[in-house]
């Protein structure tokens, strides 16, 4: 869930009244919003880095607070405090409007060497915008929550903002070899080349994160106006020259991105956001994209969208019974304009450029849910009528894990991933020959593979509870993963039963007890025939040469029981004489 | 007989006494221990009313090791005046001497020595006085006759601060005698055995009292893990409530099951290489219902169902990533898949509790595999009202009756609700589940009518369980670290019953 922080007091001014922290807190629980935290910058600074270096920091009260991760409008103070004041009644939702410049459109090239990297590109312009060092904040903060966002970390689009007034289009957007783009990128004194850069910022704690998304590709994507200079090189730096300050009147905005959908959300976030401080309110200067094709689109496309869903399926899907007059009112509520049309029963519903994430009645009913207050709906229970039924396999463990204990075991409960150590080396198995499924990206050793047994878990639980009295005697009954290219993902769960008995002497007529018990539990009897269980010796690279034995039951080998070998103790950190037996259960369902 | 020849001692001397005697007297007199004669009165005592003994404190002063020694030898101070001879004797080998330090300063404060720098050989000492009077050796000797009282207050306090005297107290009895006294106690037997019962000898003999506030002897046994005893309980709750267990044996899942068929994004960040194990090996799945791939991609990529679709290159390949599955949804949305098959539809209740696997940052709370529990029911009809009643039961049934809900987001749940339960011991709203109508871009690919509603919920097992339990670590209560000793003492599970009241401070 995105986190926005903003200043209370701004928030308060904004919203036209004050509030406690308790009243502002209940607010945002109702919109679907969550006050995470009250601090300040000076708590914040003293928290990460110690309370001397927070010493001339502000301490001016900040609200954290998280939005949905649908909700981009909602990333900054102005789309907050829009949201909320609609929500309240206080405003009406403002209208977004594309107009055309007085004079030429900007207008942006788009060629086709960016075809192989970062395809696409949309742009608009907001004309006489007057910012604040307060505005101007939250302008760079909303493009860095979206970046971190919807953005998938610039991966999917970047935004680039620019003073129009230093540049002159028309803007090209192509792609380069990197040792051919060349420029003063923000923030830098002089010009790199783009082989440079990357160099550079490998030791930049804000950029180094989005290198990856364009070093390996041959050519780096670049945009310069009509004179050569570079814009920018996205998705990683802005050229210094056309850099926005507090004073920009007229900013240009470049979305490049591999995914246009988005590309175009993340435009009409931004201007909508921030055409309320332009000299025309809530008006966005339009910009042309002339594709590879030759075909050419305006943008942005602050599109407006009709949707009509019927007053009782919202009503049925609730739980409520509201007139069709009563919820068009919830909707408008929700920055969705609506009125009741037709027949007196539809509702015409018109979802704005801010709300990408209404993709369906569904998200249009959520909304009237919200407005009417989720704690106002009437619970009932519904009158579905079903018989209940275990999963046998679940059913067959709970009943054996409740007799393993009043046979004098203990449960315990163990990791299912682990190391290729743990199930092999440890073992004094070869790692191919486990069958085991391999994690490809995991972070730490103890994430490298599925266990496919159960019994390095109950020796682990042995070394870390080396001071309890002995003996210890531990089982588990749990699923162990084997490769299978039976199965569509060419894997297979098999429940174990494992058990282990570790004292001074091996005991191993107590675990060979034990398993005569299990098959007791399991109507399994003794003997060779078809019907019974039996063991014979055999051996395992686990288990001390003689002392070990496979089990066979109904006619299948389902497991092993023995003692340890040494090797074995040893490795798991152990000291004692251990036996174990470790069981498929599968076969007696 | 008595209990031991000190008890039978005591018992005759009671006899001829008259009133009573005094515990320390009589030790000294028997030239015992005094802790002897303390025993042989408790062991009497317990026998009932045979004696009666009640307990004295008296105080007495007594001298330190140190102060036996100077009763004997005389202070540091008289023995350095002592040991100087009338031509003195030099300082550094005064000092030397065993008493030389303390008896040399106190010597020089009581001015019955002075020390002479001018001498070519170092300072000496000579003696001032002829001769002196060793006040503390014979203070000490007084206490030790027994007339500390004598000593007046700031003598005493004195002789204390040099650790020379200390006030014990000392704990005695006094013993009278009791209304059954009898100097001809039988031995108590201290068990019933198997020829007393057959010769019926029990009738005659006493028999030693229990001592009820002992605790007994722990019976050897197995225990159960404390958060599958959870489970159980939870298993229970849902079977109460009507709901058929899912099977959910498969930890390795398919993208596709995981995450498209839910109408999550290809895109979407749980996707992504930092929150979700993806294998190497086997790294694809082998097969995907190839008709329903079909209607997924759509629904993704171009809408459809009246949905506007999220408009991106939807990719099979991203699908048949294999991957260990981030939440149980997958299994329900395969147990979903396959009720949509069965035509007519018939109405449907569903749980499931099993393991899920986030490749996330490992702290305190939070462990790269947990238990998640997963409540759904599919029906014509079915409302947000219907949601929140059936959450109300489900966690009533936990013990949780004060409930929130608040609008969340979910990938695949619309409307989604997040579930907040007022916790009087934190004395805030804590959330303890999420919830929400499945979306009809995930329904109505899989072949469910329009009309069925699917409401599903959704938390963690641990949770609940470090919350019922107090744990505050989850390694202390997930894994192979587990404290044993926590799962021997660990109640039962009674999901319902009142928590058991903090242990009241008791004063120090």
């Amino acid at each position: 869930m995105p986190t926005v922080s903003v200043k209370r007091d701004l928030l308060f001014q904004a919203l036209g009244r004050t509030y406690t922290d308790e009243e502002f807190d209940e607010l945002c629980f109702e919109f679907g919003l969550e006050l995470d935290e009250i601090t300040s910058e000076k708590e914040i600074i003293s928290k990460e880095q110690g309370s001397i270096k927070a010493a001339g920091a502000s301490d001016v009260v900040l609200y954290k607070i998280d939005a949905p991760a649908n909700r981009y409008d909602l990333l900054c103070l102005e789309g907050l405090v829009r949201g909320l004041q609609v929500f309240k009644e206080r405003i009406k939702a403002p209208v977004y409007k594309r107009v055309m410049p007085d004079g030429k459109i900007q207008k942006l090239i788009i060629t086709e060497e960016t075809a192989k990297i970062r395809p696409f590109a949309v742009a608009a312009v907001l004309r006489n915008i007057k910012f604040t060092k307060g505005r101007y904040d939250s302008f760079i903060e909303l493009q860095e929550k979206l970046h971190q966002n919807i953005c998938r970390k610039r991966a999917l689009v970047a935004i680039g903002t620019h003073d129009l007034d230093t540049l002159s289009g028309p803007f090209t957007y192509t792609a380069k070899r990197p040792s051919d783009i060349k420029f003063k990128p923000l923030n830098k004194t002089k010009e790199y080349t783009a082989c440079e850069l990357m160099n550079i910022y490998k030791t930049d704690n804000h950029l180094k994160q989005y290198l990856h998304i364009i070093e390996n590709k041959p050519l780096y994507p670049v945009i310069y106006d009509s004179n050569g200079v570079v814009l920018s090189m996205p998705p990683i730096i802005n050229g210094d020259h056309s850099r926005i300050t507090v004073n920009t009147r007229n900013v240009f905005i470049e979305c490049t991105g591999t995914d246009f959908t988005k590309a175009k959300i993340v435009l009409d976030i931004i201007v909508t956001m921030f055409s309320e401080y332009c000299e025309k309110q809530f008006t966005v200067e339009a910009a042309e994209v002339v594709f590879p094709n030759g075909k050419s689109y305006t943008f942005p496309e602050l599109a407006y969208r009709k949707e009509i869903v019927r007053a009782d399926l919202i009503n049925k899907k609730v739980g409520i019974r509201e007139t069709p007059e009563n919820l068009a009112k919830l909707l408008t509520r929700m920055y969705l304009k609506s009125e009741v049309i037709g027949d007196g029963n539809q509702i015409e519903i018109e979802i704005p450029p801010t709300r990408a994430d209404i993709i369906h009645a569904c998200d249009i009913v959520e909304d009237a849910a919200i407005a009417y207050g989720y704690n106002n709906i009437q619970m009932t229970l519904p009158k579905t009528y079903t018989i209940a039924n275990q999963f046998p396999l679940n059913k067959l463990t709970e009943l054996l894990r409740h007799d393993m204990a009043a046979a004098g075991f203990t449960e315990v409960l163990t990791f299912a991933l682990c190391s290729q150590e743990d199930i092999a080396d440890k073992l004094g198995v070869d790692i191919s020959a486990t069958k085991a499924v391999h994690i490809s990206n995991p972070k730490t050793a103890e994430f490298q593979v599925a266990r496919t047994t159960l019994l390095p878990g109950l020796l682990k639980t042995i070394a870390a509870n080396r001071k309890m009295p002995l003996p210890l005697k531990l089982f588990e009954i749990s699923d162990i993963v084997i490769k299978d290219s039976n199965t569509d993902v060419g894997a297979k769960n098999y429940r174990h039963l494992c058990a282990v008995y570790y004292n001074k002497n091996p005991g191993f007529e107590i675990i060979h007890g034990l398993l005569d018990r299990i098959m007791q539990l399991l109507d399994v009897p003794p003997g060779e025939d078809k019907a019974g269980y039996v063991i014979r010796a055999s051996e395992g690279p686990a288990f001390f040469p003689g002392r070990c034995a496979e089990i066979f039951a109904r006619g299948q080998s389902i497991g092993k029981l023995g003692v340890l070998h040494p090797d074995v103790i040893t490795k798991f950190e152990l000291t004692m004489p251990c036996s174990s037996l470790e069981i498929n259960i599968e076969p007696f369902l | 007989m008595a209990d031991g020849p000190v008890a039978e001692l005591l018992l005759r001397r009671l006899e001829a006494s008259d009133g009573g005697l005094d515990s320390a007297d009589l030790a000294a007199e028997l030239g015992v221990e005094h802790q002897a004669v303390v025993g042989a009165v408790k062991s009497l005592q317990a026998l009932g009313k045979v004696i009666e003994a009640e307990l004295r404190s008296t105080k007495r002063w007594e001298l330190t090791s140190e102060g036996e020694e100077i009763a004997q030898e005389g202070s540091h101070e008289a023995r350095v005046f002592r040991s100087i001879p009338p031509e003195g004797l030099a300082q550094s080998e005064l000092m030397r001497l065993p008493s030389g330090k303390v008896g040399f300063s106190k010597a020089m404060s009581n001015k019955w020595i002075r020390v002479d720098k001018s001498t070519a050989d170092g300072p000496r000492v000579f003696r001032v006085v002829d001769s002196m009077e060793d006040d503390v050796q014979r203070r000490l000797q007084m206490v030790q006759w027994g007339q500390a009282e004598k000593l007046g207050e700031k003598e005493r306090s004195e002789l204390r601060k040099r650790k020379l005297l200390a006030e014990v107290t000392l704990k005695t009895y006094w013993v009278s005698k009791g209304s059954a006294f009898s100097t001809s106690i039988s031995k108590q037997e201290t068990e019933l055995s198997p020829e007393m019962i057959s010769s019926g000898s029990w009738r005659d003999r006493p028999f030693k009292p229990y001592n009820f506030l002992a605790q007994g002897v722990l019976p050897d046994s197995g225990h159960l893990h404390p958060l599958l005893k959870v489970r159980s309980q939870f298993r229970q709750i849902f079977l109460e409530m009507g709901f058929t267990e899912m099977p959910t044996d498969n930890f390795i899942e398919s993208s596709f099951w995981n995450f498209d068929a839910l109408f999550q994004p290809q895109q979407h960040p749980a996707r992504d290489q930092h929150d979700t194990f993806f294998l190497r090996d086997p790294a694809e799945a082998l097969q995907l219902p190839m008709d329903y791939v079909q209607r997924v991609k759509r629904t993704h990529s171009q809408g459809g169902y009246g949905s506007q679709g999220y408009k991106y290159t939807w990719k099979l390949d991203e699908a048949r990533k294999n991957l260990l599955r981030t939440h149980t949804t997958s299994a329900s949305a395969r147990v979903l898949y396959r009720l949509a098959q069965k035509k007519p539809f018939t109405p449907a209740k569903y749980f499931s509790i099993d393991r899920v696997f986030r490749n996330e940052t490992l702290d305190a709370t939070h462990l790269a595999e947990f238990h998640q529990i997963e409540g759904v029911v599919a029906d014509h009809g079915l409302t947000l009202g219907h949601l929140m009643g059936i959450l109300r039961e489900f966690f009533s049934k936990l013990g949780i009756t004060q409930l929130r809900f608040k609008p969340a987001y979910n990938p695949y749940t619309e409307p989604s609700m997040e579930v907040f339960s007022y916790h009087p011991g934190l004395k805030k709203w804590v959330e303890v589940g999420n919830s929400g109508v499945f979306r009809p871009e995930m329904l109505l690919p899989m072949g469910l009518p329009e009309n069925v509603s699917v409401i599903a919920w959704g938390l963690s097992l641990e949770r609940p369980t470090m919350i019922k339990y107090g744990i505050n670590n989850i390694r202390e209560l997930v894994g192979h670290k587990v404290n044993l000793q926590m799962v021997y003492d660990s109640p039962l599970c009674r999901l319902d019953a009142k928590p058991r009241p903090p242990p009241t401070q008791e004063a120090a």
